[in-house]
């Protein structure tokens, strides 16, 4: 007769290491005050920052300031080391003059929004099925490995890399890719992986991109299209427009 | 003996070469002999030749600033397309049978004409036409590439469907994780605001015209157009519900035409060369050229623009080197992004890309991401991980798509391993269709496809798993408890299926005794 | 399926079949009568199962199907909060529509053909019923919303008998949210229905609630840590389908089978909402709204909601005579001789008798004690607050600009602010306030804080003149603490003179723009100040108890032992609002019978009947009150004014009356000097005490503590 932990237990033997949510603090949907994330902590944005505001504001249509709360957050983001605290949420609702619980429902639903502290080199390693394909898992356990054994959703000890795993980052054909930061940096295997970690960790960037030496989604075994020399202004054009 | 005419020995050449060529769908059903009329031999698809390419520097070879972009034929007499006036515009794209490329594929001609509905002059409100680059749907990266190397095809295509439109500004919506494209485009319209091409009287045409660009924050979701338009209002990209169509009611309650940034980006050079000339590529009702990307198990993936109707086939030799292992290797090929049911080896060797074809093989063209899978791969792990991401990605507005995209997940992981009974395959396949077509959009349907897809070619293949877990750790109930771990002291549903005849019979070893 | 769609998602709009029922048509002669309901569009015609239907342009396809007969089940549709379509579980058949189509979202289209009882349709409902079980907890038994759960009925008509989810990875699990000391919530239970969200959105305007989230880990709550700060809050329990938004107070008390409902009317504030009182036993156990479109459509405020666990504490039972110091309890015969001996003792006359009515006093009451006191000899009767005039507050819908002046109708008359709001929301109207700043739930033009604003905007200089003078029904709504202001006389001048000079927009025949907020259920006429010897409080709390003279006899009829009890002489126990059936006058002027739900706690008796025979006793020369029964009091009210027994109808104040009113208003506050103080809604260090007054409902006790003074209410949960 199996107790129930037993039976929880085997269950999470048998299940697969991709299938496992890992359990970051902020898949939680509700706001808990901590010394380092409360609304008490002041946040306002920087002059140049207020004048980029200002320039966003200004492409939308003057009643419905509230449209530009996405680039907003995401400029508060930026000035807030990377992660958007209660503090940057309660701001930008405050410029756009909208009620907070509505910055709150923005800030939530959109992932790229990271409402916990990380680190200063975000990576994030694409594991849908295209690149699992080219083998992400590899690269992922690579990253995760070279970084000092930390699990996808961690920060290392020194602050300064967080690891998670992401949904599909429209780089399919250059599978496997990650992206550090804006950066993507494609056709990745497990050793350009750790160089690129290194020189990461010495503080140096290294060039995004492809890492294989092709250009962008080339075929890498010669161009198979466009390697001719693209025509100009009104060739092939209808005669009224040559 | 007799001696063959020249006419029938050219026939039965043609014959013994058409043997050889993978036949599109339809015409293996006609059955020819010596003695037929000689019909006009097959027309065969693929081989677009770069003076064809619309996309000339989708691989970023070249300046993506406007003197690049002009000397590759951009921005060239855009005043006279636009003194055209919208009728002209609309009925070239008409005549061109331009269909949307972003995996509805809905004429856009006649989409377009939507918005110039009778009376449209009335209407005091701004009208705006939204571009969809948020390409989130897995396997696509095809948008990327004109976002990058040819952002100006897109600015100069905003501006030339906004005058079909009669529409005061655009906004491009680029999906968060774009940075880089999102900065080319930028730059683009910058440059663009420069030289005039834009902003009051644009191009000296006299009509004005505004280009935004608005980046995302990470939701798959907002791909879908009244989502897309929530989140440029500054909401959760929630969809909305359908009627009122965009049309009437859209972005911030104004007429709005939502398009994909391929079918927005080949507008001007659809106008400059002629409709007759893209509608010369592909099939009937499919025309045109389109951007694959071709990703997974090929030797070379990458980005190709070609013609529509190109069997799938001659696509993954010619421009990506083939199946990695050769064309036998093959397990299946997602056509057209993660939601697009699969399709095993026998129906990629007959099918065209395109949208009729790849439909009347239950599959669909949706975005051209070709995802190829060779016999190295767990297929039913690839699309468990599409659950996985449809549940990830899923809005949880409405209850079928909320609660069944994880319902659906789990079953699908418990799948992977084969813990499950067979009977789940078809109560999954249930579950898919209480999915399907009863969501506010279509990421339902999305989530529920790829499921069916993997069962109707592939069951074999899981229900092998089950039964090797089930040789391997004896009878599974259904929702994976295994029968082991049954506590029989507590109270379990009778509904679990732990006592099905099938389950006991398989492994009497594992049997426990009877109280 | 490309159709031009009128604003389907317009609540205006969808409550209009409602009206259709109860409406009388008018005839077309140009004018209408002020009752009527506004024009509609034109109708149109479809066929549900085969069944011919028509129904008003602009509603939706769920409506037309009800108006045929067919139940639609629903679970996130509302007729009084926008269409939200997202349960997908009114999914109907409709022609030519290769899927079903969800019928709250869909605009009803001439000519359709919906089916809704196909196959196809019941494969749908059942599949979406079986999607909410799937992560739904297996709580019924101790759910409260057992017993009335709409999941529970529609998984009887569409749920199967057992469930086919057993996935290993269980249910989902949200965290429970704290609201407040007044909803429960049990977020597991949620189906995210959206319905709270709206309603906080759009008809509470506290823009507190929302989804956090996205998936399946979507979550409805206030994201941070905040109670829901709503004085409609309650609302949200009954418009929650499942259990996830109950009752805190009521939680765990009582299933809804056992439960007696009796129609009544609420007295907490001058709303006059209706509500349907539910009792189990002599217990009241919770207080329900009752649909009313004219006067509460279906909310009510926290206060009404709430209040009525105070009904079990110090309770007056027995009549009390006052011995020395302390209360001695009585017979009513003790009681009414000493009430008697009183009366010859203290050897008042005429004008010396006062008779003072308080909050909570029904109509038959008043007429009985205003009989009473006439026939003393006296016409010493008064409110037990200065008290303004009775202009009653009309049509706040179909105005176009409203001002405000010294009230916070979000406070004082919660349900009304809602009307407010709505129409705010859905239509031009523009408001302007004069008073105190506070936060209304809709926008308004401040005007300025004292009499000084209001008399420039009376002279056309500063904000909101323009707007009012271009309003085609301006509405005045003057708040009650204007009365008690020391600049109140002045204004009240001011506010006169600026009526009748405009009473061509404001007071014409069918339209009444100048009114006052009552703030509690009955109010006659105006405060006199005198030196009583005798005094008789009905349910008067509010007495100052320096304005009573040592010597004076003081008389207390009431039903808690309150503020006034603690002044008289001799107490006599009346019955509380459910527990009598009597006439309620609302701030509309409107007249509605109120009923007893529950019997009377010990010796206590109605208080038009102790009124009746408190001087019936023998010595007395002037007999009996001329009533002996509930009818016959009503005939007397039918003698005063017979709108008070024309129940349920508002009738408009006649143009002559209403002049000849404001002239009295002007003549008796002329000379007043003007001092400058600034407004403040009411005498009160906070108008959100208001909100909770209430003093013996613990209930409101935890809601002072919890909103009005912002503390950790300490209110534990049972669950």
């Amino acid at each position: 007769m199996l107790s129930r932990s037993a039976l929880s237990r085997s269950i999470l033997r048998t299940r697969l290491f991709s299938s496992s949510r890992p359990a970051r603090s902020d898949a939680l949907f509700v706001h808990r005050d901590t010394p380092y994330n409360n609304p008490k902590i002041a946040f306002e944005f920087t002059p140049e920052n207020l004048k980029r505001a200002q320039e966003i504001i200004s492409h939308y249509p003057p009643q419905y300031k509230k449209a530009a709360v996405i680039p907003l957050l995401d400029l508060g983001q930026r000035q807030n080391k990377g992660w958007t605290s209660i503090s940057v949420m309660n701001y930008v609702a405050n410029l756009l003059e909208m009620p907070p619980m509505r910055v709150y429902e923005v800030a939530t639903f959109y992932t790229m929004f990271n409402r916990e502290p990380i680190g200063e080199h975000f990576v994030q390693v694409c594991t849908t099925t295209p690149c699992m394909l080219r083998g992400s898992t590899e690269i992922l356990d690579t990253v995760c490995g070279h970084l000092g054994g930390i699990k996808p959703g961690q920060t290392t000890k020194d602050g300064k890399f967080t690891v998670i795993e992401v949904e599909c980052q429209g780089a399919c054909s250059n599978a496997p890719m990650f992206v550090v930061g804006d950066d993507f940096y494609e056709d990745l295997t497990p050793q350009s992986t750790k160089k690129i970690l290194d020189a990461f960790k010495k503080g140096e960037k290294p060039k995004p991109g492809p890492q294989s030496g092709r250009l962008t989604s080339e075929n890498s075994a010669g161009l198979t299209a466009l390697s001719s020399k693209p025509y100009g202004p009104g060739e092939f054009c209808l005669p009224e427009f040559q | 003996m007799f001696k063959a005419s020249s006419s029938s020995q050219t026939l039965l050449r043609a014959s013994a070469l058409s043997a050889r060529i993978p036949r599109p769908y339809r015409a293996k059903l006609v059955a020819r002999s010596l003695a037929t009329v000689a019909d006009p031999p097959v027309r065969r698809y693929g081989g677009l030749k770069d003076q064809d390419r619309i996309f000339t520097n989708a691989y970023c070879r070249h300046d993506h600033g406007i003197k690049g972009a002009m000397s590759r034929g951009d921005w060239h007499r855009t005043k006279d397309i636009l003194l055209k006036g919208d009728n002209w515009i609309i009925q070239s794209i008409k005549d061109s049978g331009l269909r949307g490329r972003g995996g509805a594929g809905f004429p856009s001609g006649l989409k377009w004409s939507f918005m110039n509905k009778p009376g449209w002059e009335k209407d005091p409100r701004p009208r705006y036409l939204v571009v969809n680059a948020d390409e989130g749907e897995p396997g696509t990266c095809k948008d990327r590439e004109i976002l990058r190397g040819d952002p100006h095809k897109l600015i100069e295509g905003c501006l030339v469907a906004g005058r079909a439109m009669n529409a005061t500004a655009a906004y491009i919506y680029i999906r968060g994780e774009f940075y880089q494209e999102a900065s080319h485009v930028q730059q683009a319209i910058n440059e663009a605001y420069k030289a005039g091409f834009l902003g009051k009287d644009a191009c000296g045409s006299g009509y004005s015209f505004d280009v935004y660009v608005h980046r995302g924050a990470g939701a798959y979701i907002c791909g879908e157009e009244t989502a897309l338009i929530e989140s440029i209002e500054g909401k959760q990209g929630k969809p909305r519900l359908k009627p009122p169509f965009p049309a009437d009611v859209g972005l911030f309650g104004c007429p709005t035409t939502v398009a994909n940034v391929e079918t927005v980006a080949v507008a001007p050079t659809i106008c400059r060369r002629g409709s007759k000339w893209f509608a010369s590529f592909g099939r009937e009702r499919n025309q045109g050229t389109k951007l694959f990307c071709i990703s997974g198990h090929v030797n070379n993936p990458c980005v190709v623009e070609e013609e529509m109707s190109i069997p799938l086939k001659d696509l993954v030799e010619k421009h990506c080197g083939g199946v990695i292992g050769g064309w036998d290797n093959l397990l299946g090929i997602v056509p057209g992004g993660s939601s697009v049911p699969i399709l095993p080896i026998n129906k990629c060797a007959e099918v065209l890309m395109d949208f009729d074809s790849l439909k009347d093989a239950q599959s669909g063209l949706g975005t051209g991401a070709v995802i190829v899978m060779n016999k190295s791969t767990d297929v039913v792990k690839a699309i468990a991980r599409f659950s996985h991401f449809y549940k990830h990605e899923s809005c949880g507005q409405c209850t079928p798509c909320r609660e069944g995209t994880t319902w659906m997940m789990n079953m699908m992981d418990r799948m992977v391993e084969g813990r499950g009974h067979v009977r789940e395959i078809d109560m999954l396949l249930e579950l898919t269709k209480q999915v399907e077509g009863r969501t506010i959009c279509a990421l339902g349907d999305a989530a529920a496809w790829p499921i069916q897809g993997l069962m109707r070619h592939f069951r074999p293949e899981v229900e092998r798993r089950i039964a090797e877990f089930r040789a391997a750790n004896g009878a599974v109930g259904f929702g994976g408890l295994l029968k082991k771990d049954a506590d029989d002291t507590l109270a379990l549903p009778d509904n679990l299926g732990l006592r099905l005849p099938e389950a006991e019979a398989a492994s009497p070893a594992l049997e426990q005794p009877r109280a | 399926m490309l159709r031009i769609v009128s604003s389907v998602s317009r609540p205006t709009s969808t409550g209009l079949l409602g009206k259709v029922a109860v409406t009388t048509h008018t005839p077309h002669n140009g004018r209408r009568s002020f009752s009527s309901t506004s024009s509609r569009g034109a109708d149109i015609t479809l066929t549900v199962d085969g069944k011919e239907v028509t129904v008003p342009q602009g509603s939706a396809l769920i409506q037309a199907c009800e108006a045929a007969g067919a139940t639609i089940p629903r679970f996130c549709y509302h007729d009084r909060l926008a269409i939200a379509g997202n349960c997908r579980m009114c999914l109907v058949e409709v022609e030519r529509s290769p899927k079903p189509v969800a019928s709250c979202a869909m605009p009803a289209m001439p000519g359709s053909k919906v089916f809704t009882n196909t196959p196809l349709v019941h494969e749908a409902r059942e599949g979406v019923m079986e999607f909410l079980l799937a992560n739904h907890p297996l709580d019924c038994p101790i759910c409260d919303q057992g017993g009335e759960c709409d999941l529970q009925d529609q998984s009887m008509r569409y749920g199967s008998d057992r469930a086919r989810f057993h996935e290993i990875t269980g249910k989902r699990a949200v965290e429970n949210k704290d609201l407040g000391p007044l909803v429960k919530t049990s977020m597991n239970r949620c189906i995210q229905c959206t319905r709270c969200v709206r309603f906080a959105n759009e008809v509470a305007g506290v823009e507190e609630l929302g989804t956090t989230g996205r998936g399946n880990d979507m979550q409805i709550g206030t994201y941070v840590a905040k109670t829901m700060d709503s004085e409609l809050s309650g609302n949200v329990v009954d418009l929650c389908p499942v259990g996830a938004l109950t009752s805190k107070p009521y939680a765990y008390h009582a299933r809804p089978w056992e439960l007696k409902n009796t129609e009544s009317i609420d007295v907490m504030d001058a709303v006059g909402s209706n509500i349907r009182i539910d009792s189990r036993g002599v217990e009241v156990m919770r207080i329900q709204p009752k649909t009313n479109d004219d006067v509460n459509e279906e909310w009510i405020s926290d206060k009404t909601r709430y209040a009525y666990d105070g009904l079990k504490f110090q309770r007056l039972t027995t009549p009390l005579i006052k011995r020395g110091d302390r209360f001695v309890s009585a017979t009513w015969e003790d009681a009414l001789a000493a009430i008697a001996d009183g009366l010859a003792a203290s050897g008042a006359k005429d004008d010396e008798i006062q008779g003072v009515v308080g909050h909570l006093t029904d109509a038959e009451s008043i007429v009985a004690l205003k009989d009473l006191i006439n026939r003393l000899g006296s016409d010493n009767l008064a409110l037990d607050q200065p008290g303004g005039n009775a202009a009653p507050v009309h049509g706040v819908e179909k105005a176009d600009a409203i001002l405000l002046i010294g009230t916070n109708p979000r406070h004082e008359a919660a349900v009304l602010n809602s009307r407010i709001r709505k129409s705010w929301l859905h239509t031009g109207l523009e408001v302007g306030l004069v008073g105190e700043r506070a936060d209304t739930t809709y926008g308004y033009d401040f005007i300025g804080e004292d009499a000084k604003a209001l008399s420039n905007f009376i002279a056309g200089k500063g904000p909101f003149v323009e707007k009012f003078k271009n309003a085609k029904r301006p509405l005045i709504i003057v708040g009650s603490a204007l009365a008690e202001h020391p600049d109140g006389k002045a204004m009240y001048n001011d506010l006169a003179k600026f009526v009748e000079k405009n009473k061509d927009k404001l007071v014409t025949p069918e339209w009444n723009g100048f009114s006052i907020l009552q703030r509690v259920a009955s109010r006659p006429a105006a405060y006199e100040l005198g030196f009583p010897k005798f005094i008789y409080l009905l349910n008067a709390d509010e007495v100052d108890p320096k304005s009573i003279p040592q010597d004076a006899f003081v008389v207390y009829q009431g039903h808690h032992g309150d503020l006034g009890a603690q002044l008289a002489d001799v107490c006599l126990p009346g019955v509380a609002y459910t527990e009598k059936g009597v006439t309620w006058v609302n701030t509309e002027g409107r007249a509605q019978l109120g009923r007893a739900a529950v019997s009377s706690p010990g010796a206590s008796r109605e208080d038009w009947k102790i009124i009746r025979y408190v001087f019936s006793w023998p010595i007395y020369r002037w007999g009996p009150l001329p009533y002996d029964d509930i009818l016959e009091v009503r005939d007397r009210l039918w003698d005063i004014s017979p709108t008070l027994v024309r129940y349920d109808v508002t009738e408009p104040t006649s143009q002559e009356i209403a002049i000849a009113g404001l002239k009295t208003l002007a003549t008796q506050t002329g000379g007043a000097k003007v001092a400058g103080t600034p407004l403040r809604n009411l005498s009160q260090t906070s108008t959100k005490l208001i909100l909770y007054q209430e003093r013996e409902s613990v209930t409101m006790a935890q809601c002072t503590r919890a909103f009005v003074k912002g503390e950790n209410y300490g209110f534990t949960a049972f669950a």
